[in-house]
């Protein structure tokens, strides 16, 4: 009265959550092993025309349309599976292309995913070209907290008014002055990256509340750097994070090209231009 | 010259120990990044393409909420007067847009 728990074998017809694609080498095989996905399960690569989907299989119960937008509202659960997400991206992509795709992305059985790669085929087959054996890196550059500033106290008395508005236009000045030199070097660390990466996108400044810093963020930038250039990428942010005063600057990385998916028409001239100027 | 010892301040700290490690993405340190920097690249960046589940994630109300504390900084930015990035056209592509509709060339 053996019976495979249920759950256990994998159904070729159950809902499907798909998280990247890759060329069909067989290589992806190799790395996913012993990886797990978002509701904990195997992943593995489903190949269909020359591309492969890496995905696993997860329990309508929690995956499906209702249960999901319901979970999607729960931060914990959202965190959760954006990090196993972005785990299960990284492994794919070890030492080979990847075109991540976006977060609860779920298809009906197996036949759903080919059908997501024919649907999608040139968009990957031309991003895995273009973005083969680069990387991405992310840098954010932070402002400097204020001094901690004297108490500005309400005036008690007539003549002090003055004053006290005399010290507050002298405290907003002084912080527009902050502004204006963590600018400044927000704009020198983003013109001096560019010089060494392919390609550059900005992304809107991170809210405190998700970033967990309370610093302010003056730029959020990704970087597109050929795979081998990493290190000394890395060496750059590392010397402008030194020779910076007054802001400071953040790495991660390396990530999949997350940033670098949807092409840009402008980008690859200039910093090709740029990197010809500078010598390469 | 205030050369600043990396060590010793809280700012300019080494990011050498965010060096890439052997073995490629892989062995990234995951945790290592904020949940804003997974956040902003699983939920905006990458693919879009139609599963069979559908949904619209800005129909999540936690998840329009926190896209919109990711674009509510732009927005303080803005009000003090800091949005050198959307004037740059190297930079932003609204810029290039308003460029473009100007009929300005191309440098």
């Amino acid at each position: 009265m053996t019976q495979a728990p249920r759950g256990e074998t994998p159904r070729a017809d159950g809902l499907q959550y798909a998280y990247a694609v890759v060329r069909d080498t067989g290589a992806p095989a190799a790395a996913l092993a012993g990886v797990r996905g978002v509701a904990g399960e195997p992943v593995r690569a489903v190949v269909h025309l020359g591309l492969a989907v890496v995905a696993g299989p997860v329990p309508a119960e929690q995956f499906g349309e209702g249960p999901l937008k319901e979970r999607l509202e729960r931060l914990e659960w959202l965190e959760r599976i954006a990090r196993a997400h972005a785990r299960v991206v990284d492994a794919a992509g070890a030492g080979t292309g990847v075109v991540p795709v976006r977060l609860a992305t779920v298809c009906r059985g197996e036949e759903g995913l080919r059908r997501m790669l024919e649907t999608g085929r040139e968009r990957f087959t031309e991003a895995l070209d273009r973005l083969d054996g680069r990387v991405e890196w992310g840098v954010k550059v932070y402002a400097a907290p204020p001094p901690p500033a004297e108490p500005t106290t309400a005036p008690t008395a007539a003549g002090s008014g003055r004053d006290y508005l005399r010290r507050r236009r002298a405290e907003r000045r002084a912080s527009q002055e902050r502004w204006g030199r963590s600018e400044d070097g927000a704009r020198q660390v983003h013109d001096a990256l560019c010089a060494h990466a392919e390609q550059a996108r900005l992304h809107p400044p991170q809210d405190a509340r998700l970033s967990g810093t309370a610093d302010r963020n003056v730029l959020n930038a990704a970087y597109l750097v050929p795979r081998a250039e990493s290190s000394a990428f890395a060496g750059r942010v590392e010397e402008l994070d030194r020779r910076s005063a007054g802001v400071r600057l953040e790495l991660t990385g390396p990530w999949v090209p997350y940033s670098f998916v949807a092409p840009s028409g402008d980008d690859t001239g200039r910093a090709e231009t740029r990197r010809e100027r500078s010598g390469g | 010259m205030g050369a600043r010892d990396p060590m010793t301040t809280a700012y300019g700290s080494p990011v050498a120990s965010r060096a890439p490690a052997p073995g490629g993405l892989a062995a990234r340190g995951e945790s290592g990044a904020n949940l804003a920097d997974i956040l902003e690249r699983v939920l905006d960046k990458g693919v879009v393409i139609a599963g069979d589940i559908r949904i619209n994630l800005l129909d999540i109300e936690l998840l329009t909420i926190k896209l919109r504390l990711i674009v509510a900084s732009v927005d303080k930015a803005r009000e003090m007067g800091i949005d050198w990035w959307e004037h740059d056209p190297s930079l932003s592509s609204r810029a290039r847009g308003r460029d473009e509709l100007e009929g300005r060339e191309e440098g």
